[in-house]
């Protein structure tokens, strides 16, 4: 087994912003700050010295409190910010679950914007139309098809996303946080797909809050704390490991 | 090279992308207007007869069939102020987008910058009505219009590119562009002889305002009826190309400090 079985493979992995440290968002202001020598810059390190390295078919959670990196990691992973220092290296595609609606056009119909968000994701026209009738299946919304999607609740919209994305087992899908929407029902539909596709090979990313559905669907985890890991294992240990903390901050914050 | 041959892939996988965008950007303009594809046609034909009315006395009648040399004119400038402008906001536009999911960002610019294009093809239909209803004469050359066309087309791309840039990381870049465009049009010949203009003005605006090679072409073309000159067709070409390179090369030395502004 040579390197090709990681699917995933985060090598040193820091994230820098380098903003100025005044908002300057017109030119004016800009060309005068810079005439003046005031801009100054600022650096913020979102991720710090990250690796981790994921293989074919394993799911990995990523835990952590609000502000911690982990959507800044899984924004790298899909090639959306690049990182300052270290390298990923991803083998294969990658279809990332958009968050709630960010894909759709609210004035199209569902049937439009299945072939938007299918476009979007690098699939062909001609694949999307001999994959249609699946989608809508899964998703279970023949009935409104021809509906403009801003009449759609959030968890159709969610469904539909979800299909979309789901259509072809991915190499790797990435899930930040967009489980929590969708009937009971339709949760436990997503739930069983991905771990089809997981059987399949499928390495899955997934950012949660709900450190159950990590325990429930991972078998690996890593812990960010402002950017550094904390811990790095299997996903029953590092949650317990993370509830245990929760808890004990909690306790502290009573006592005080 | 490596880099382009990945790139060229990268935009040979979003071309249906592009496509999907441009139909949504045509289907969402018509759907609910009730005059439909209509009002694309009558539109630019009100605003002629206006313009004819108000300027065609005050140039003594200098100009011979002032509705078809105004409507050369001004059916290019608006498709490049319109194109440009819309690709301008393309980036942060679909900001959640391109927050959310990895897409070539180039190709929203250029969906905007090919949508507009549509508007250009009703723009036809009302010239050809224009020409008939004038009893101008039509002549080969006007076959020759695709030739400028893909001149401005590849000309508007790189505006695009440029301003959408920059309008990422400045908002008054938009304040200033409104202010660009409507200089740009008085320093245009749309609805004026060119030739009442002082010599020098006239000579700066035949040598460096980039509408005027393709205005003039297209005139030589439709409105006159002739073979365009060759200083303004190679100097058409070669400002589209130097355009379309400079815009392009910001667009990608910048595109990955985007999403820090969006």
């Amino acid at each position: 087994m040579g390197q090709d079985m990681y699917a995933v493979e985060v090598d040193h992995v820091t994230i820098r912003f380098h903003l100025a440290s005044e908002k300057v968002d017109n030119l004016k202001e800009y060309v005068i700050k810079r005439l003046k020598r005031q801009l100054s810059f600022r650096d913020f390190f979102a991720l710090q010295d990250v690796s981790f390295k994921g293989k074919k078919g394993e799911a990995w959670g990523l835990i952590g409190i609000n502000g911690c990196g982990k959507s800044t990691m899984l924004k790298a992973i899909s090639g959306i910010l690049k990182p300052y220092k270290g390298s990923i290296t991803v083998r294969g595609e990658i279809a990332p679950l958009i968050e709630l609606g960010a894909g759709f056009d609210g004035e199209m119909t569902a049937r439009e914007n299945i072939f938007l968000n299918g476009t979007v994701l690098g699939h062909s026209r001609k694949y999307m139309e001999e994959h249609f009738d699946e989608i809508v299946d899964f998703a279970e919304l023949w009935d409104f098809l021809d509906t403009p999607i801003k009449n759609y609740s959030s968890g159709m919209k969610a469904r539909l996303g979800f299909s979309v994305a789901t259509m072809v087992s991915p190499d790797i899908l990435i899930c930040d946080e967009v489980l929590s929407v969708g009937d009971f029902l339709f949760q436990q539909k997503c739930m069983e797909r991905m771990s089809h596709m997981l059987s399949g090979g499928t390495t899955l990313l997934f950012v949660s809050h709900s450190v159950e559905q990590v325990k429930a669907l991972c078998d690996h985890a890593v812990w960010l704390d402002h950017g550094r890991v904390q811990e790095i294992g299997p996903a029953e240990e590092v949650c317990d490991h993370y509830t245990e903390l929760a808890r004990a901050n909690q306790k502290k914050g009573v006592k005080k | 090279m490596n880099v382009w041959k990945i790139r060229v892939n990268l935009f040979l996988k979003y071309k249906d992308l592009l496509r999907e965008l441009v139909v949504r950007d045509i289907k969402l303009k018509y759907r609910r207007s009730v005059l439909g594809y209509f009002w694309s046609i009558l539109n630019p034909l009100f605003i002629m007869v206006i313009m004819t009315i108000v300027f065609s006395t005050m140039f003594n009648n200098s100009i011979e069939n002032y509705p078809v040399y105004l409507f050369t004119g001004r059916m290019l400038f608006e498709f490049t102020t319109t194109s440009t402008r819309q690709a301008m906001n393309s980036v942060t536009g679909n900001a959640s987008l391109i927050k959310k999911t990895y897409v070539p960002k180039y190709i929203f610019t250029l969906a905007k910058v090919t949508s507009a294009m549509v508007d250009l093809v009703f723009n036809f239909g009302a010239l050809l009505i224009v020409i008939l209803a004038t009893r101008s004469k039509l002549t080969w050359t006007f076959l020759l219009f695709p030739l400028v066309i893909i001149q401005i087309y590849i000309f508007c791309c790189g505006l695009g590119f440029f301003l959408a840039t920059y309008n990422v990381f400045f908002h008054d870049v938009h304040y200033i562009y409104n202010a660009v465009t409507t200089a740009w049009m008085y320093l245009t010949p749309l609805f004026y002889p060119i030739e009442r203009l002082p010599e020098k003005v006239k000579i700066a605006i035949k040598l460096f305002n980039p509408l005027y090679y393709y205005i003039a072409q297209f005139r030589d073309m439709v409105y006159l009826g002739r073979i365009p000159g060759w200083r303004i067709f190679w100097g058409g070409w070669l400002i589209a190309f130097l355009m379309f390179a400079i815009g392009l090369r910001v667009f990608l030395r910048k595109q990955d400090k985007f999403i820090l502004y969006i």
